[in-house]
């Protein structure tokens, strides 16, 4: 049993099911990110969590204790919204002190609550401040003071950082995951950012359509995508994704793949990878980092195989260049090093990192081990 | 400005059934029956008097004065009816109401359609022509839909009679022209003020002067706020009063003064049942274009209102 | 036409080019300039002279004013407007939160009910009248059913009673807008982030709280506008009394309104009534030029 249980929890709207069967166990002081496209369960879940969305079937247990039909406030979480959500008609101080007020808090004591917490994340000096008198960043900080005095078991975040700039969003991940550090609370945190999910998180779940993709650690998501949604879906350029064949080539086995000015390339697979699998149709997954050019691979791998390949375009993009070829009908991003001497329209050696690689089903499309 | 909110997006009426957020919380039966009986409660108290009056309009004169206003008739009858439409004694006349309803429609039609035309020229050069103190422009017009119509009671009353439109329906018309032109104005003028101003620098430069952008761009995507104005205008122009009583004399009255004669008539009798039937007959039009399109009425209320 | 060719056009078609959306605006500059503040102004100078059946010219200055102020109607018409003015728009506030409140709560029908709340805003003031005069007549109005029932002490005569009948006219006045704030409301109510009211139940705000403390102070700009048109509609009340009780019994319901009316057409004291009129107008403006002023500088 863990901090949070989320036990075979599902969601319904009548006859439409928005939420399937979801088991997630976290400790306390993890870090869980619930991440996917819009309309995946992911808020529904949280909300769920927060108690503000019943829960159809299955259980939610905080310290062990069923959460089913326990009222928001009785459930001892606090959330972040998206919007914050701070209460335009008080000040800075008469919303975070709002919720303690409800929970019948003596003033000393939330006065004491509201110093430290305003000490801590530096808006002390808003304190007597509207929030329509607020910047974006001093809104999301004010929002998560509200959060933070309440003391909770466990903090929730809606989609925090979605209405700031990108700069300022990318400081406010920074201090989230200083704050996490720091305090060391629990928290489930909802994004469609990959990158705040793989960053922030101690472990992910990865959701689409109502179910959880994969749950993992961020290292195991990367590098181990369950299927290929979850694959195309977390890192930024994106995984490649293409046909191969496995065939059998030296005694190993080996991708075939169909290269864009009509010949074909063996790769082989590194460490007997499908070595059992010979003649059957496979999605190839390799990162673009994986792709590079000759001497900008991998030193450490022990299974880099060259491939000249016709180059479609090239995309300068000041630290890396990124090189896209025609393999298998799709387009294949490679990441080279930015001063690599490569032009489209010629055929280039591209270096493949076999170790990195991934198979999946294409019919399933989950990975095949 | 906003006189009003973008009353395209708003729209209360849009939102349909079960839209509302269950604020309180009424998950409990108990509550939620009290809520839908101090609801129905409401709606007996809104609905009572035209019961009342559509009730009373179908009974014979002696049910009524026998007592039982909230009955249901015994001997139903449609005499009112055409009594009120044909036959009333309106002022000395017994002609009932029907040539005063003519006359209301002859005075609403022509008002509604130059005062929406000229409202969306306006609202459309106010916005997309616009030119320094463009908006004191507008916030003049807009005071004059506010002010009290008695203070021009006294002057139009004598320019009316310096032209000649004294006392005609085309006096009336006259005069609601004029001062519908400021809501009209209004309407249009939030409403263009919200479409994209790229599309009519697009157009310029492909060589179209000012009425083709009008008729051509602007106009054909001015179907809903043109639906609001009318029926804006036509309910204000058609319930009117005050400029009824005051600028037409017997044969160009409309409808309300009409009926206010004919209801106030102490002479004989009073047949309360004619006058319901009257009243309804005056207030139909009206709630006709209200029940069929009452999600623009709302609109329109809003938009002449302020910020909701 | 390029853009090169209209550079080179003669002057003076590009001229009246460049004139033709003043020329489109100036019949309605034209009108609102003669017919609203040229006639505010007439009818401003009227009241400085002796007119009585007709216009006249002769000066009098503050004299109609003075004399305004001591004639007893007047009096009874200000302080009409007063009593009608607070309880109309107190009680069309107070009802229409109540109602949007209630009609917010995700209600099953709630499409209809709000047409049915809203409806009384497309009657005529006089249709309004008439239907509530005889629903108020103690003959066959509401005290007569009440008595069929039963219930014989049961009274309720307002309309004929000097003291109460302004009441009635409150009555009907509620009757007739309150639909109308209620829309506006929950317009407002609706406007209310979601995400604020999750809040609010985590931070766990009892109902009562949540109303008084978020909801409602939210409200303010929403009771602004209402103010401001309730306000503006009482001032310029007139169809309504004349239906309902014709400025009687006496002068008991007389407002400004009807005063001006009386006092011009049908008592010949045009200067006197056009006084009135000018007071009407100042009170008017009193509320609404601020609020237009604030409206026009924002979108600014």
């Amino acid at each position: 049993m863990g901090f949070l249980d989320i036990k075979q929890a599902t969601k319904s709207y009548g006859a439409v099911q928005v939420l399937h069967e979801t088991n997630i166990s976290i400790e306390e002081g993890e870090f869980l990110v619930l991440v996917g496209p819009s309309g995946c369960g992911k808020s529904t879940l949280l909300n769920m969590i927060a108690g503000l969305e019943e829960i159809t079937t299955g259980e939610i247990a905080i310290r062990g204790r069923s959460m089913n039909g326990v009222k928001p406030a009785d459930r001892n979480i606090a959330m972040v919204f998206q919007s914050y959500a701070l209460y335009p008609n008080m000040t800075v101080s008469g919303n975070i002190s709002f919720g303690m007020e409800m929970h019948g808090i003596p003033k000393p004591e939330r006065e004491k609550r509201i110093a430290q917490v305003s000490d801590l994340l530096q808006i002390s000096h808003l304190l007597d401040r509207k929030p329509g008198q607020l910047s974006g960043g001093q809104r999301q900080r004010v929002a998560m003071g509200r959060a933070l005095v309440r003391e909770p078991d466990v903090f929730l975040f809606d989609e925090p950082l979605s209405n700031l700039d990108a700069k300022l969003r990318v400081d406010m991940r920074t201090e989230i995951k200083k704050l996490h550090q720091k305090l060391g609370t629990t928290i489930v945190y909802v994004t469609h950012d990959q990158i705040e999910a793989l960053t922030l998180s101690t472990r992910i779940a990865v959701m689409f359509g109502g179910y959880v993709q994969q749950l993992g650690t961020p290292k195991e998501i990367y590098d181990n995508p369950a299927n290929m949604f979850v694959a195309g879906f977390m890192g930024s350029p994106s995984m490649n994704l293409f046909p191969a064949k496995v065939v059998s080539a030296d005694g190993k086995a080996a991708a075939e793949v169909k290269l864009a000015d009509g010949n074909t390339a063996a790769i082989p697979f590194a460490n007997g990878m499908l070595s059992s699998s010979v003649g059957r149709d496979i999605v190839l997954g390799l990162r673009p980092e994986a792709i590079t050019d000759q001497d900008g691979a991998d030193r450490n791998s022990r299974a880099i195989h060259v491939v000249n390949a016709p180059v479609e375009v090239t995309e300068p993009a000041g630290s890396d260049t990124f090189v896209v070829s025609q393999i298998g009908g799709k387009d294949v991003t490679g990441r080279f090093r930015a001063d690599v001497a490569v032009n489209a329209g010629e055929t280039f050696p591209f270096a493949f990192n076999m170790e990195k690689a991934v198979a999946f089903d294409p019919q399933s499309e989950n990975r095949i081990v | 400005m906003s006189t009003a909110p973008d009353t395209r997006a708003f729209d209360p009426t849009a939102a349909g059934a079960g839209s509302g957020r269950k604020i309180l919380q009424t998950s409990l039966r108990p509550a939620r029956v009290i809520l839908y009986l101090l609801l129905a409660l409401f709606c007996i108290y809104y609905l009572l008097p035209l019961y009342v009056m559509v009730v009373n309009s179908l009974k014979p004169l002696s049910e009524i004065t026998a007592g039982g206003m909230m009955a249901l008739p015994r001997d139903w009858t449609l005499a009112p009816w055409q009594s009120a439409w044909s036959t009333a004694q309106v002022g000395v006349e017994a002609t009932g109401l029907r040539p005063y309803f003519i006359n209301s429609i002859i005075m609403v039609v022509p008002a509604v359609a130059l005062s929406t035309l000229l409202g969306a020229l306006n609202g459309y050069v106010l916005t997309k022509w616009t030119f320094r103190g463009a908006t004191v422009l507008f916030g003049l017009l807009l005071f004059g839909c506010f002010i009290p119509f008695q203070i021009v009671l006294i002057p139009m009353a004598r320019v009316l009679g310096l032209i000649g439109l004294a006392g005609t329906v085309p006096g009336l018309i006259f005069v609601h022209l004029v001062y519908g032109i400021g809501f009209s104005t209004l309407y249009f003028r939030n409403y263009y003020a919200a479409f994209p101003t790229e599309l009519v620098r697009a157009a310029q430069i492909d060589g179209a002067g000012f009425f083709r952008i009008f008729w051509r761009i602007l106009l054909p995507s001015s179907g809903p706020i043109a639906v609001v104005c009318i029926i804006w205008q036509f309910t204000n122009i058609w319930n009117d009063f005050l400029f009824g009583a005051s600028f037409s004399d017997f044969d160009s009255q409309p409808m309300t003064v009409a009926l206010n004669n004919l209801v106030q008539s102490s002479t004989g009798v009073k047949e309360y049942n004619v006058h319901f039937a009257g009243a309804i007959m005056a207030a139909l039009p009206t709630l006709l274009v209200y029940i069929v399109a009452g999600r623009y009425f709302v609109r329109g209320l809003m938009a002449g209102s302020v910020k909701g | 036409m390029s853009i090169a060719d209209t550079a080179n056009r003669p002057g003076a078609v590009d001229r009246l080019r460049d004139a033709l959306p003043k020329l489109v605006l100036s019949p309605t500059v034209a009108i609102v300039a003669i017919f609203v503040y040229g006639f505010i102004a007439f009818t401003l100078y009227l009241s400085f002279t002796d007119s009585r059946i007709l216009p006249s010219f002769g000066w009098v200055g503050w004299q109609n004013y003075h004399n305004l102020f001591r004639i007893r109607a007047w009096d009874t018409a200000v302080s009409n407007l007063v009593v009608f003015g607070v309880l109309y728009i107190a009680i069309c506030c107070a009802l229409g939160l109540l109602l949007a409140i209630l009609l917010d709560q995700r209600i099953r029908a709630e499409g209809f009910i709000r047409t049915v709340y809203l409806y009384p805003m497309a009657l005529s003031f006089i249709v309004t009248g008439v239907a509530w005069k005889w629903f108020l007549d103690p003959g066959i109005g509401l005290e007569a059913v009440v008595h069929g029932w039963g219930w014989e002490s049961f009274q309720f005569d307002w309309i004929k009673n000097s003291h109460m009948a302004i009441y009635t006219i409150v009555i009907a006045a509620v009757w007739q807008t309150s639909g109308f704030v209620m829309a506006m409301f929950l317009a407002g109510l609706r406007g209310i982030d979601n995400e604020m009211l999750k809040a609010a139940q985590i931070d766990g705000a009892s109902t009562f709280a949540l109303y008084r403390r978020i909801v409602i102070p939210q409200l303010r700009p929403a009771f602004m506008s209402a103010f401001v048109v309730l306000a503006h509609m009482a001032i310029k009340s007139y169809d309504l009394v004349i239906a309902l009780t014709g400025g009687g019994p006496g002068t008991s319901t007389e407002l400004p309104a009807t005063f001006m009316y009386s006092y011009t057409f049908t008592r010949n004291q045009m200067g006197i009534g056009a006084a009135s009129a000018v007071i009407m107008l100042m009170t008017i403006a009193a509320i609404i030029v601020p609020y237009l002023w604030s409206e026009l500088r924002e979108k600014k």
